[in-house]
């Protein structure tokens, strides 16, 4: 089942102690790396697929999509399944030939379960997938403009296995995907997934992932797999059919899940609160640095004027320090957007994906329990191997679903301890940078000092 | 030179001109000021061991009004032709923190109580700064003018000071005598006459390019800093936004240890608001308030250069008039005088106004010099209290 980073609880196995302090940059994300991930035709699977079969309740047959396997479905396999996302399969490709366009699968987020039953599995071989993030970022109308055309329908294969394929085309339009600022930004969102992802013990004995950041050369992806998204659907679809079968009397879960709901909610709406603030402070910086940079050029017209030559030496000066304070507001921005704005931006999404995801099993829930008061008077009535039969499953189920809860609530948990680690290690270097520019102010001035003195 | 007031923000205003109150016969400031809507009463105090004044020491109430019309009769007056003339302190403009005042009523319900108070207390804090500064601008002025020789003597200047009684009266009186009828003559004629004349004096020629020219560069310089300093204080504000955002979200949180954190983000984020609101209007006061005088003051020496080159101008009219009246045969000797009393004029302007001129670039260099040490003592001091406070909060921050 494709957990993605430790966001949504993938089954834990049973070792979940360790705790990876990795916290380093595990690859050199140097630009040629992004450039390969642009223009690269195929893209690299990365680690969608958790691989661990044991501990995974909800595949009864226990094999994950890996990149060479063939699947029609992008999630968890069963015959069941099959049906919900048979029709979904498409054949995608990205009619942009320059780097422009390619928007890769190594989204950086994933939002949760798209209810949406989009395009969005993938499984045939040489073939991009558009990655959740951006199927989010179209719907949300964010700055890049999706251009995406379904077309070519063919149904391929016969039989049980047919399926029809479209050709979905997508251009990226506004955003210059080769501009600096975006590979940067491009380059800081992939090395935090990155980072998440390691610190993820479980995840980080996936053999995908250790492949991933070990091997000097990974071969072309053959297929690959969405994140999360429709994978958590799965879960979720699973999840729902379990409790379908469950008595009630998980109401203390549904309180526990209930507050952490509204808990998220609230930590939602105030991280955006602060991402729109700290996204004014990035303008206005930049707005600083632009106006002192016109205030210096000012004053070095100025100085020229200036019939008294200490005077105009000294004014000359103070332009070149105008310039200097514009470099380091500059950098100051820089710093303001990438140490924190982003941070913020990415928990922003990370709570509205966990939100969104605690509210579809919400619904399944009181879905599939209002199923179970009706069914259950009928099944009463079947034959006593049948009633046997039944509670064996409930049972069994029960213990499933009390072994996924029990997940849910440590990976919760275990967010929740990363997230405040992961704040504060931001907060002190975006602090630092702020002592940096500080100390590089007053070199600048202590230097003109002496300058201003010296007028007669 | 003794300084009335101890308030430190005066004297350093006060230091955009440097050789104020140096008199000791005639001491003038503004101990004290009232605002009401849009109008503001100075109280003029007038310190004197003059005889020419009725008493010792005495209080006047005046508005901006009363300035105005004390500069206009002084340049009307033909005898301070030849000086470079104080210039008006600019109308009291409390427009940017009312404005501001208004926006944050309305934003009110979009942040915290907190957030809010402190907005509060901000804005007030810049109407107050505001208020201070239109205060002291119009204090240089009278010192200006009580230490200067000639305008110290003027009599127009005495009633300002002395005239108990409203002097709305008098004012409406003096503009239908002058009509405003110099001033729109000298605002016309200007750069036209000024280049179009035929300069014989190497002095003044070099004045009137480099006044020229410093003129629009320090106009432009005045606007673009201007800018700066504004941009500078809205990150003060932003960075109070955040403060206010993450200590909500501080107190949302159940976790202890992450809530310190937070908690202390919080603050840092204050520290350094406080920290970024005290550069900004440093840099305001220090900088952008001594081009914006300078910006006044060399227009007034330009005003200088216009009234030699129209007494020039007058000059060798008179000189043609004579030479037709010498054709004609007829009114040789009146022109003759015209002749000869615009020559002195001329004279008596080019002397005073060379002196003056002269006496201008001193103050100005002095000036500059004071006030560019000062503010680049208070960034230095500044920087060094940010360093500080980012260094204990990243060294707390670590250790927990």
């Amino acid at each position: 089942m494709s957990g993605s980073c430790g966001r949504n609880p993938p089954p834990f196995p049973e070792n979940d102690d360790q705790e990876a302090e990795l916290d380093a940059r595990v690859l050199d994300s140097d630009e040629d790396e992004s450039e390969d991930i642009f223009t690269g035709a195929k893209s690299k699977s990365v680690l969608a697929s958790s691989a661990c079969d044991e501990g995974d309740i909800f595949s009864e047959e226990g094999s994950y999509i890996r990149r060479d396997a063939h699947h029609t479905t992008n999630g968890l396999n069963s015959d069941e399944e099959l049906d919900l996302f048979t029709e979904a399969t498409v054949e995608l490709t990205l009619t942009n030939t320059t780097p422009q366009g390619r928007r890769e699968i190594i989204g950086p987020t994933a939002s949760a379960c798209n209810p949406a039953p989009v395009p969005n599995s993938i499984l045939k071989p040489s073939i991009v997938t558009k990655t959740m993030e951006e199927l989010e970022e179209e719907e949300s109308g964010d700055q890049f403009e999706l251009n995406v055309s379904v077309t070519n329908p063919e149904k391929i294969g016969d039989g049980m296995n047919a399926y029809m394929s479209y050709k979905v085309s997508t251009q990226v339009g506004k955003e210059d995907s080769s501009s600096g600022e975006f590979v940067e930004k491009r380059r800081a969102a992939l090395e935090r997934y990155l980072q998440k992802v390691v610190a993820h013990p479980f995840l980080l004995q996936d053999p995908d992932v250790r492949e991933f950041l070990e091997r000097d050369e990974l071969p072309r992806a053959v297929n690959t797999q969405t994140l999360s998204g429709p994978g958590l659907l799965k879960m979720i679809n699973r999840a729902s059919d379990a409790v379908n079968k469950i008595s009630i009397k998980i109401n203390e879960s549904d309180n526990w899940f209930e507050s952490k709901l509204q808990e998220v909610e609230n930590e939602e709406q105030l991280l955006r609160r602060l991402h729109a603030a700290v996204d004014s402070l990035v303008n206005h910086r930049k707005e600083l640095c632009s106006n002192t940079a016109l205030f210096s050029k000012s004053m070095a017209m100025l100085g020229s004027v200036e019939e008294n030559s200490a005077l105009s030496r000294a004014l000359s000066q103070l332009a070149e320090v105008e310039e200097k304070m514009e470099q380091l507001h500059h950098q100051q921005a820089f710093s303001d957007f990438f140490v924190l704005a982003e941070l913020l931006a990415d928990y922003v999404r990370l709570l509205g994906a966990v939100r969104e995801a605690q509210s579809m099993l919400q619904k399944k829930r009181e879905a599939e329990a209002k199923l179970l008061w009706a069914n259950k008077p009928e099944k009463l009535q079947q034959a006593k191997d049948d009633i046997n039969e039944w509670e064996s499953k409930v049972s069994k189920y029960e213990r499933d679903f009390e072994r996924v809860t029990c997940t849910v609530r440590k990976e919760v948990l275990r967010f929740e301890k990363e997230k405040s680690r992961d704040f504060k290690q931001h907060i002190v270097k975006y602090l630092e940078s702020l002592l940096h520019t500080q100390h590089r102010l007053v070199k600048c001035w202590e230097a003109f000092l002496p300058e201003a003195k010296a007028i007669a | 030179m003794t300084s009335i007031s101890g308030d430190s923000d005066k004297d350093k205003v006060r230091s955009v001109s440097v050789d104020l109150n140096n008199d000791a016969s005639l001491l003038i400031d503004i101990p004290d000021a009232l605002c009401e809507r849009d109008k503001v009463k100075f109280t003029v105090r007038t310190k004197t061991t003059r005889s020419s004044f009725q008493k010792p020491e005495f209080c006047v109430p005046r508005q901006h009004e009363d300035f105005i019309w004390l500069h206009d009769a002084i340049v009307e007056t033909e005898e301070y032709a030849g000086l470079i003339i104080p210039p008006i302190p600019p109308k009291p403009d409390f427009e940017g923190p009312r404005e501001k005042m208004h926006k944050l009523g309305e934003g009110e319900s979009s942040m915290t109580k907190e957030e809010y108070a402190k907005m509060k207390q901000e804005l007030e804090a810049e109407y107050l700064a505001v208020f201070k500064k239109t205060v002291q601008v119009h204090e240089v002025f009278l010192q200006r003018l009580s230490s200067h020789p000639a305008f110290s003597k003027d009599r127009n200047f005495q009633i300002f000071l002395e005239y108990d009684q409203d002097l709305s009266v008098r004012r409406k009186n003096a503009k239908e005598m002058f009509g405003g009828f110099f001033k729109n003559m000298v605002k016309t004629a200007d750069e036209v006459l000024i280049s179009g004349v035929k300069e014989v004096d190497e002095f003044f020629e070099q004045e009137k390019t480099f006044l020229l020219d410093y003129s629009i560069k320090i106009k432009d310089a005045t606007a673009k800093a201007e800018k700066m300093t504004r941009s500078q204080k809205t990150i003060a504000d932003d960075y109070n936004h955040i403060s206010g955002c993450v200590n909500n979200i501080a107190a949302d949180n159940n976790n202890a240890a992450f809530k310190k954190h937070l908690e202390t983000c919080s603050e840092v984020f204050e520290k350094l608001r406080k920290v970024e609101d005290r550069v900004a209007s440093d840099q305001e006061l220090k900088l952008t308030e001594l081009l914006r005088y300078y910006t006044r003051d060399i227009q007034a020496a330009k005003d200088l250069l216009y009234r030699r080159a129209r007494a020039l101008a007058d000059y060798e009219n008179s000189n043609k008039a004579l030479d037709k009246a010498r054709l004609k045969g007829k009114d040789v000797m009146q022109a003759e005088e015209n002749q000869k009393q615009c020559l002195e004029k001329f004279d008596k302007l080019s002397e005073s106004g060379k002196k003056e001129l002269t006496n201008f670039k001193g103050r100005r260099v002095v000036a500059f010099r004071k006030n560019l040490i000062e503010m680049t003592e208070l960034e230095i001091k500044h920087a060094k209290h940010s360093t500080s406070i980012l260094q204990s909060s990243i060294e707390m921050l670590k250790s927990n």
